[in-house]
């Protein structure tokens, strides 16, 4: 005869991700707000790493043209950093709020789960992958955005000589260092809100008031 | 009503001669503490229920109902006492145990039904199973005849959203029936339904009690329940009043009318 009481199993990391996907499709409104925070945020950064990397040589090659030598000019370098930190601690807070408003909104929902047999490691999965696909999405828009916008910009003011200065290879460690940024900023932030859906106790579930 | 002699607290079930036991609480009392002031919602709470048995647990809000019912059904540690689920100190179990225990041993029905929003009927129904560890095929081939069962084999993917009460409580219904559990813990389950739904839902969850031998614990204030419950515990002012069986109740019933 069996055991009176066994230990629960834990569930594939893929049962996680199929429910978390699934959640994040059937509130799309509210995904697509908050992943829009992230594409704002990142396409920021990558427009501003973009210009900065290309600009000056763009700017010197045309002045070169029309016999001018310029020295390089550095100043707004720590006002530009410090834009950047800003706009990514409010998309952080914003991302942060989001998934934390959506946690408590589905207090049932998770107290439900629980008394199924849902373990907190797989409800604290489940909305951190929440939140890291929302981060995915929006850090590959991001960067593509900032990136179009920069050397369209570029283009535009320099023409030729903000062509001959693009570099596939500075172009990949902005795009990848960008990445890096937009999911770590998201992984920070959903740490919190996942943790407290994580600890929510079953009888949840049982509470009547909205 | 005043005409019924309350049955002792301590009394004895209908039957018990060689009945199994499936949940018993011991001098259960729970605290709450309010500020300075301890609230004693619970006070001193001994009973045993049998396996099979259907109890209401009925009472006014307030009564301690509630409390008694969560510590039944582990969601909430008494202060001190013990509950035991069969044979087994829910107090000493870990918190993978404890989700073994509500995912094999208990299926929980509630009051606002609670089906996951973003899963079809047949997901719902699944998920217990998949948290058991059944593989994708069979849970979906097993919850495809649970609710057939509970008559809604045309609403298999079909959203909540898209269910009536009713139909949402069948699907609750059949959730808390996956895995086969011993015991069924129902919370107010026909308090968001009309008269007629809420007298199907007890009908079902009757005939599922007789047919699966499964125990069936429901507070309740619904005096519908009254005639299918094998035994009603009054809860009142945190004591258990009386526990009344079924006979006594029909009585009682004939003479409200």
């Amino acid at each position: 005869m069996p055991p009176a009481i066994q230990k629960q199993i834990r569930l594939p990391l893929s049962k996680a991700i199929e429910i978390a996907l699934r959640s994040l499709r059937v509130r799309l409104a509210r995904s697509i707000l908050t992943l829009i925070t992230i594409v704002m945020a990142i396409a920021f950064l990558t427009y501003i790493w973009t210009t900065r990397a290309i600009e000056p040589a763009a700017k010197a090659a045309l002045l070169q043209a029309q016999g001018i030598i310029v020295a390089p000019d550095s100043s707004g370098a720590s006002r530009t950093v410090w834009l950047i930190t800003l706009s990514l601690l409010v998309c952080m807070v914003g991302i942060s709020n989001a998934m934390l408003m959506s946690v408590m909104e589905r207090f049932r929902e998770i107290g439900t789960m629980k008394c199924l047999g849902a373990l907190d490691s797989f409800i604290l999965k489940l909305f951190f992958l929440e939140s890291l696909f929302l981060g995915a999405a929006g850090t590959l828009v991001g960067v593509a955005l900032g990136l179009a916008i920069s050397i369209l910009l570029l283009s535009r003011n320099y023409g030729h000589a903000a062509w001959s200065n693009i570099h596939g290879s500075t172009l990949i460690l902005i795009a990848a260092g960008s990445s890096i940024i937009g999911l770590a900023i998201t992984a920070a932030a959903a740490m919190y809100p996942a943790w407290k859906a994580a600890r929510m106790q079953p009888i949840a579930a049982m509470r009547v008031d909205v | 009503m005043t005409e019924t002699a309350p049955t002792p607290p301590t009394a004895p079930p209908a039957s018990n001669d060689g009945r199994e036991e499936i949940v018993r609480t011991i001098d259960v009392i729970k605290e709450y503490r309010m500020g300075e002031e301890i609230l004693r919602v619970l006070k001193g709470i001994t009973l045993t229920i049998f396996k099979g048995e259907y109890i209401s647990i009925m009472g006014p809000s307030g009564s301690g109902k509630s409390t008694l019912f969560n510590a039944i059904g582990g969601l909430d540690k008494p202060t001190s006492g013990k509950v035991f689920i069969d044979e087994v100190d829910i107090a000493q179990l870990d918190a993978l145990e404890l989700a073994w225990l509500r995912c094999r041993k208990i299926g929980y029905i509630f009051q606002t039904f609670n089906l996951i929003p973003v899963m079809s009927a047949l997901e719902n129904v699944m998920l217990p199973m998949i948290f058991g560890g059944m593989s994708n095929s069979d849970a979906q081939d097993k919850a495809a005849a649970i609710l057939k069962r509970v008559g809604l084999e045309n609403r298999l993917l079909n959203k909540p959203g898209q269910l009536s009460g009713g139909q949402q409580q069948r699907v609750a219904i059949a959730r808390a029936f996956a895995n086969d559990p011993a015991i069924i813990l129902a919370d107010e389950p026909t308090g968001n339904l009309d008269l007629n739904t809420g007298k199907q839902i007890i009908e079902l969850l009757r005939q599922m009690n007789a047919e699966r031998q499964v125990t069936v614990i429901s507070a309740t204030h619904d005096f519908k329940m009254l005639d299918v419950s094998d035994r009603i515990i009054w809860i009142r002012d945190g004591h258990i009043d009386k526990i009344q069986l079924r006979q006594d109740v029909k009585i009682d019933v004939g003479e409200m009318h």
